[in-house]
């Protein structure tokens, strides 16, 4: 197996589009189901008096979930094939949808969003790309399913196609990719369709396999968020000192003259350690140790950035969130505020507008998100935060509201970045 | 060697890290993590692969101080003498301290009883959960992937343990960008997985490329075995052979180090790290599928098992 690199995405779609079959088919096609697993779907499958094998048993692991024939939550999965290595994020369609595929999504290079050929665009397939846009997912396909069940219509594909990209376009999503596919019988999916001729582009697995990945740190501004301080205090290394965290964003190279925030103290990057090896620069995601030529005080929490190219310090965060608890998030409440390493108290000054995704509006004044509500708020925090507008960067444009009282994570934000 | 050479990408972006660079960096940022927000964090250490590699990314996470962390072990006394060699040279090495539980001493003084099939491995969750809470361990490292098993790929990096060291699957927190939440409750402990994105074929190319040494059988010994279940067992005091089951001497190797009781081998002539990786990488069977008898005891028998608060 000499896989090139990774391509980490997410899967979505409604209640019944297939996407368990479709996530199965995949897995099945691509040779990565060994044959241990798909004994086992095939003797539940023949226990239940189905005569193929249920693909979809590969993907529904939890007891509840065979039950009841759904996907409860999300479910992270592995495969690679000569180009690649993928991580799947397989999200859930209706139970608490939102917040599973925002779960998904965050940390997802591409996002495939199901829809059931016969239904076409439905507000739940709204839902998806809205968050995938949201989310900043940088590429989004569609997979048009249950085309066996419109006799492989091309007309049929196109206008599905035709209504979700116009919507995507105006989330501002840059690629969307529509691919026509059964899950259940396999076209479109591995192997290219014999029964949709006038389709000439990917199938599904060409198409995960030749998307670019990757970012190019040096277009980023730089940023290392301290995650612990490394003393030793032994014989050996009675003044070592090193700052240890991974890089979120950008490149750092030693000489380079640093500030380190929120205490605005500056210093010059005198060596980078990479886990065990001496390096002149480092870059993202790298987790590393830097030492610092002055003793200044650097601890958790702390973000470490180039002189020349620090954010702004704000006590105000304007930002989107996705809510997240059962319980409803409102003005006034008292909150954690974790964003890279640091922690902080954290007010909700205000709720100014809910999304509608129907038509994508601001409803403003809503008094409160309800679970899987995406909403814009504003936050005040106790402590000055080195935010990133999420656009910028999705390490340190992003943070978690927790409730203080028992450590739910109540919310996930994308800031505007300030300044 | 062929397999290191898998581990570079091949991109013409002078940034692009290859997939086991990837991989090490996300473990040492998890590590570091439970290092800054919990106060007595503990390393779950059987002497298996996953473990060890997950000891190597501790030690190179916080070098060159020493590993905050201790290590605790189950003792199911059904271990491989050589899995309890290494574990305690180990310790020895790296100057770590070792807490054990153990489940012989749980039956000895009558708190468990043996199972009928004399598999040890459910009764480790008592031993196991009692310990973290006589210590009060607040976060309890596992070499646990995803890639195991059904159950396993729906569990958290961190996940959020009650005091009754419960995992509820529908009571998940959500865990998003690389924002792991560890607040948690007195009494409650929030157990960790380094490994999460890991899969057993980058678990041995690391151990290839990082040349960390491993307990010998993970490599072609020849061993006295019995047929059962469809799987080799390793002959010994444990319990085996039964009646009408015939102890030969075969050529085999393990793919996980558990309980003997439960732990099958499979036949292979691979005594290199090279001829591991090539036997893995061709194999049509999973990790546990091959070598693993717990898990074939119901289709559930894991989700049940970490339901209890198994790791």
């Amino acid at each position: 197996m000499t896989a090139i690199d990774t391509l980490r995405f997410a899967t979505a779609g409604s209640v019944d589009d297939g996407k368990s079959t479709l996530v199965g088919r995949l897995l099945h096609d691509s040779k990565s189901v060994l044959a241990d697993q798909l004994q086992a779907v095939e003797r539940v499958s023949r226990s239940r008096g189905q005569e193929a094998p249920d693909l979809a048993l590969l993907t529904d692991g939890l007891r509840a979930e065979r039950e009841q024939g759904i996907t409860i939550d999300v479910a992270y999965r592995y495969f690679a094939t000569p180009r690649r290595r993928f991580i799947l994020a397989d999200t859930p369609g209706h139970v608490e949808y939102t917040r599973n595929m925002v779960t998904g999504a965050s940390t997802a290079d591409l996002a495939v969003v199901l829809v059931d050929a016969r239904n076409g665009v439905v507000e739940q397939t709204r839902r998806h790309v809205a968050v995938a846009a949201l989310l900043r997912v940088p590429h989004v396909v569609l997979a048009v399913n249950k085309m066996d069940l419109v006799a492989y219509e091309e007309s049929v594909f196109a206008a599905i196609a035709d209504e979700f990209g116009a919507y995507a376009r105006e989330l501002g999503v840059l690629e969307v990719t529509a691919i026509p596919v059964s899950a259940l019988a396999g076209d479109n999916v591995v192997e290219p369709s014999r029964s949709m001729d006038w389709y000439g582009g990917p199938t599904v697995l060409e198409h995960l396999e030749s998307v670019p990945v990757g970012h190019r740190p040096d277009e980023e501004p730089t940023r290392l968020p301290v995650q612990y301080v490394i003393r030793p205090q032994t014989a050996e290394y009675p003044d070592y000192r090193g700052y240890a965290g991974q890089v979120a964003s950008g490149a750092l190279c030693v000489g380079e003259p640093v500030t380190v925030l929120p205490s605005g103290r500056t210093s010059t990057v005198e060596a980078i350690d990479l886990l065990g090896r001496a390096v002149d620069c480092a870059w993202a995601p790298q987790s590393v140790t830097v030492r610092l030529r002055d003793g200044i005080d650097v601890s958790r929490g702390d973000l470490i950035v180039p002189t020349a190219v620090a954010p702004t310090l704000t006590r105000d965060v304007e930002a989107t969130v996705c809510h997240l608890a059962d319980r409803p998030l409102t003005a006034g409440r008292r909150v954690l505020l974790k964003h890279t390493t640091r922690t902080v108290k954290a007010i909700i000054e205000e709720i100014p507008s809910r999304l509608a995704l129907d038509d994508l509006s601001q409803q403003p004044a809503p008094g409160e998100l309800l679970a899987n509500d995406i909403g814009r708020v504003r936050v005040r925090t106790a402590e000055l935060l080195a935010l990133d507008s999420y656009a910028q960067s999705r390490r340190t444009g992003s943070f978690l509201l927790i409730d203080p009282a028992d450590g739910t994570t109540l919310a996930a934000g994308m800031a505007d970045g300030v300044g | 060697m062929t397999t290191v050479a898998a581990d570079r990408p091949h991109t013409d972006n002078p940034y692009a890290l290859s997939h086991l660079d990837t991989l090490e960096s996300e473990a040492v940022h998890i590590l570091r993590e439970v290092a800054g927000e919990f106060e007595r964090p503990v390393i779950l250490f059987s002497g298996g692969k996953d473990s060890i590699v997950m000891l190597h990314l501790a030690l190179k996470a916080f070098a060159p101080a020493p590993i905050p962390f201790s290590l605790l072990h189950v003792d199911t006394g059904h271990n491989f003498p050589e899995v309890l060699e290494y574990r305690d040279r180990t310790v020895a090495k790296y100057g770590l301290r070792l807490h054990v539980a153990s489940v012989q001493e749980y039956i000895d003084a009558g708190k468990l009883r043996e199972r009928p099939d004399g598999t040890r491995n459910p009764l480790q969750t008592v031993p196991l959960t009692e310990k973290i809470q006589a210590e009060r361990f607040d976060a309890v490292f596992g070499g646990g992937r995803r890639d195991e098993e059904k159950a396993r790929a729906k569990e958290r990096v961190f996940s959020l343990r009650d005091e009754f060291s419960q995992w509820d699957p529908r009571r998940q927190r959500p865990e998003l960008w690389n924002l792991y939440n560890g607040r948690h409750a007195p009494g409650e402990h929030v157990r960790v997985f380094p490994l999460s994105n890991w899969t057993e074929l980058d678990v041995w190319q690391y151990i290839a490329r990082e040349h960390i040494e491993l307990p010998e059988i993970y490599f072609a010994h020849e061993r006295e075995v019995f047929a059962r279940d469809g799987m080799w067992l390793a002959a010994g005091d444990w319990g085996g052979p039964k009646d009408g089951e015939t102890v030969e001497t075969r050529l085999v190797r393990y793919r996980t180090v558990g309980d003997m009781s439960c732990t099958g081998a499979v036949d292979s002539g691979a005594t290199t790290l090279d001829a591991v990786i090539a036997e893995i990488a061709a194999s049509r069977l999973t990790e546990r599928g091959a070598t693993r008898a717990d898990d074939r005891l119901s289709e559930a028998a894991m989700e049940d098992r970490k339901r209890e608060g198994y790791f």
